[in-house]
């Protein structure tokens, strides 16, 4: 329950942090909170031989809202998405999905961005992100790429950032006041990864109705045209919609799926204004 | 060996740690301060939580190295604590330990709880108290600790004390 040996470096900006993993060759793990990478390390399922700290570079740490989109730097943790860093409509879903993310004890540490990264499928901010058509900046040797949040993830803790790219930033389209949403995530034990997630977002000013299950074993599967879900006809169209994640032949997981969108659903559905 | 200087305990610690040590074993092993407990080491049961920065925190997933320059808690600190002080008594009046092994843990995710939510009701602390393993299932013991401490400072904010 020991890591290996690795070496430890934390430098002051992003330059020199893509230069000590371009030197590494792929040897190398980005860390920020360090709370999925840590247990990875512990366990040995994770044996690099170098770490780069990044929780130090200001770049990382910001939060910048501008008319259309918010951008919340990687090394920001859930506890202060939790504690309500992010303005506005988009800040009010963001604190309660980061709420219910692990322990505040962990939420202290975790980042969005190490979340995104290490992509998990069954965490939360996956899925979310992906709700919301989030977008990520992404640097490394060969400079600044943005990718849909959607095209990071490639499977189970998969991603195409290269060996020498940092995750730096995530964008997420705003709400508008008059967007309604609901997420269900369904665990046993509060503070555990989901083993279904249910999610549905209407922003009726910008014609968005958006709808995600996540927990599926790879990237989270998106909808987004989903009307059917908020008009007569909901049951079926859920069950449609987990049928083309791939959850039809396994009866557990096609059930908790459908229940936890369902849930999702109602949840918009009596919305309040908070 | 990475050379780190942080404080622990009101105390500025400069020592040389091997990048891999957990913060926990660091505590335990280099400062002999074993209050700090260890039990699941990835994170999931809260034996090891102290305080990082003030915030609660994992000191197995946390290692020693990324601690250079910050603040550390570990629950020896806490003896002159007026919180955790009248929670150490709770603990005691409603059974809120047996072996103890989860205890130091319990006690700052307790103090944490009693700090940043002050109006929290009985299913908010059994919520927050999630990330915290106790395995002699002492958990009626501890809920009620934390209650009585809050309903006790509660009765002294209304007091206008």
């Amino acid at each position: 329950m020991k890591p290996v040996a690795f070496d430890y470096e934390k430098p002051a900006d992003l330059a020199s942090a893509i230069a000590f993993l371009r030197r590494a060759n792929g040897e190398a793990k980005v860390i920020a909170g360090g709370q999925s990478l840590g247990p990875m390390l512990n366990l040995r399922l994770a044996q690099p031989r170098l770490l780069v700290d990044v929780r130090g570079i200001a770049a990382l740490n910001a939060v910048e809202a501008s008319p259309d989109s918010t951008t919340i730097g990687a090394a920001v943790t859930h506890a202060a998405i939790e504690d309500g860093r992010i303005a506005g409509p988009i800040g009010g879903l963001l604190s309660h999905v980061a709420a219910d993310i692990a322990y505040r004890a962990v939420r202290n540490r975790g980042t969005i961005g190490g979340s995104l990264a290490h992509a998990d499928p069954a965490a939360d901010w996956l899925t979310t992100l992906l709700l919301l058509d989030a977008s990520v900046l992404i640097e490394g040797s060969g400079g600044r790429r943005t990718l849909p949040a959607a095209q990071l993830v490639t499977g189970p803790f998969q991603t195409n950032l290269a060996a020498d790219e940092i995750l730096v930033a995530v964008r997420i389209p705003n709400l508008s006041r008059a967007a309604r949403w609901g997420y269900y995530k369904f665990c046993r034990k509060p503070g555990e990864f989901a083993e279904a997630i249910g999610a549905v977002l209407h922003d009726p000013e910008r014609g968005v109705v958006r709808a995600a299950i996540g927990a599926i074993g790879g990237a989270p599967h998106i909808v987004v045209s989903a009307e059917n879900l908020l008009n007569g006809g909901r049951t079926e169209a859920a069950l449609h919609i987990v049928e083309e994640a791939g959850l039809a032949e396994d009866a557990y997981e096609r059930q908790v799926h459908f229940v936890a969108l369902q849930r999702a659903v109602r949840r918009l559905s009596e919305w309040r204004l908070k | 060996m990475k050379s780190i200087t942080l404080r622990v305990n009101d105390r500025d610690v400069t020592a040389a740690v091997e990048p891999r040590t957990q913060l926990a074993d660091f505590l335990r092993e280099q400062l002999l301060l074993t209050g700090t407990h260890i039990g699941c080491e990835h994170g999931v049961c809260g034996a090891c939580t102290l305080e990082i920065d003030g915030a609660p925190a994992r000191s197995c997933i946390t290692y020693a190295v990324a601690c250079d320059k910050a603040t550390v808690r570990t629950i020896e600190s806490f003896d002159d604590d007026p919180v955790m002080t009248t929670l150490r008594e709770a603990f005691s009046a409603e059974h809120g330990l047996q072996c103890g092994y989860c205890t130091p843990g319990m006690l700052i995710t307790a103090r944490d709880i009693v700090m940043r939510l002050p109006n929290a009701d009985e299913p908010r602390v059994r919520k927050e108290l999630s990330g915290n393993l106790c395995r002699c299932t002492g958990y009626n013991g501890i809920v009620k600790a934390i209650m009585r401490v809050l309903a006790a400072r509660g009765a002294r904010s209304r007091d206008g004390a």
